[in-house]
């Protein structure tokens, strides 16, 4: 099942995320750079937001995606990296730039070009 | 030439911005004439028209709901341009259209605006909330929020300098480059550019200071900076791809540089 409001839950790290289809992104001097083509929202994602938003492929649990990415590529504790993903993944999802469900999404978006 | 402005005996006024030519049609003399008076300088005869809008004036009883916002939404083929002052419906291929509004210019130029935009999209080009200005055959833009500078620093240009917009930039992508050409769309300088173009040199974003200084500022804050202030009015989710892209190549081509200034004439010096 899709969850489109995160709010009564308090973990999500079991679930799947996946990129939308329903946004426009670049990555630009180390940041992903990504605009809502529902609402022309524009997001600026950090290093650690990158990575995690990089990683949402459908396929992958959150919670693989903090032990094996954030956690092994940043300095960063498990408990701290858990709570800060999941918010970040709340807050986008919250904005449609993100899916979450406790299934895999198989037609995740394609990562975006990076520029030469 | 329509029908009612057969009759009428008006013949069509063509405007030609950006090398783009729009054929107005309106069947009222004293509209035409505020036309010619108002978009004088990009009035063209030679210029084969690509779009074409016929003008039907209605009175403000006809028109509803005064306060509305604007609505730009695509519906089939045809653009839908809403708002309290006009109704107006577009066909990009076609390239024709009809606009109802009251007698007002501010309504035709609002039209105007859209419909550019909307052609630049297409084309990787934009309308930036920028002042511009040519100095030694480069075009230099001057964008920020309402407020910035915009209009001041097109006051303190030099009269060397050849002004092409203090409120609205036109952005055109030709052959990979970039080129900014003059718009009769102005601000609070009242005065509408030159028509003409050149290569752009650099985006300044402005910030009032104690004295004139310009910085480097990272792409990502650059990509920021002009999306922030792109003149963008749909919602199509195509659409807002297509004007994102152009932003990021924009950005990859084009220096933007953060611009201090104090208001006074001496920041022309550093603007090379």
């Amino acid at each position: 099942m899709e969850h489109n409001s995160l709010n009564e839950r308090a973990f999500i790290s079991d679930h799947y995320i996946a990129r939308s289809s329903a946004i426009a992104a670049r990555l630009v001097g180390g940041e992903m750079m990504i605009m809502s083509a529902v609402d022309s929202t524009f997001f600026t994602l950090n290093q650690v937001g990158t990575a995690i938003w990089q990683a949402a492929d459908g396929r992958t649990p959150l919670s693989e995606i903090i032990t094996r990415t954030i956690c092994a590529e940043f300095d960063v504790g498990h408990v701290q990296a858990q709570t800060d993903a999941e918010q970040f993944v709340k807050d986008l999802a919250e904005h449609g730039i993100l899916r979450i469900s406790d299934q895999p999404i198989i037609e995740a978006s394609p990562l975006p070009p990076i520029p030469a | 030439m329509t029908a009612a402005s057969a009759i009428a005996g008006i013949k069509p006024l063509t405007l030609e911005i950006g090398g783009t030519a729009v054929a107005l049609h309106t069947d009222d003399p004293e509209f035409h004439r505020l036309l010619v008076q108002r978009y004088n300088g990009f009035i063209t005869s030679s210029q084969p028209q690509q779009l074409e809008l016929e003008v039907e004036l209605i009175k403000p009883v006809a028109v509803g709901d005064l306060d509305r916002d604007l609505e730009v939404t695509l519906r089939g083929q045809d653009w839908f341009l809403q708002r309290g002052d006009f109704h107006a419906r577009w066909n990009p291929a076609s390239g024709q259209g009809i606009v109802r509004q009251l007698s007002s210019p501010y309504a035709i130029d609002s039209v105007l605006r859209i419909i550019h935009s909307l052609v630049l999209a297409d084309q990787g080009g934009f309308l930036l909330h920028a002042a511009s200005a040519l100095r030694g055959c480069r075009a230099f833009l001057f964008t920020g929020i309402s407020g910035a500078g915009k209009t001041t620093i097109a006051r303190l240009a030099p009269a060397e300098a050849t002004l092409l917009s203090d409120e609205i930039s036109y952005v055109v992508r030709k052959e990979g480059k970039y080129f900014a050409c003059g718009t009769p769309f102005s601000g609070e300088l009242a005065r509408a550019g030159q028509n003409v173009s050149a290569p752009i040199q650099s985006v300044f974003l402005l910030n009032k200071g104690p004295d004139n200084r310009t910085e480097d500022i990272d792409r990502s804050e650059a990509l920021r900076s002009i999306l922030r202030n792109m003149l963008f009015f749909a919602q199509d989710q195509s659409l807002v791809r297509r004007v994102f892209d152009s932003a990021c190549e924009f950005v990859n081509q084009v220096p933007v540089r953060r611009l201090t200034f104090f208001p006074d004439e001496r920041v022309w010096n550093i603007i090379a």
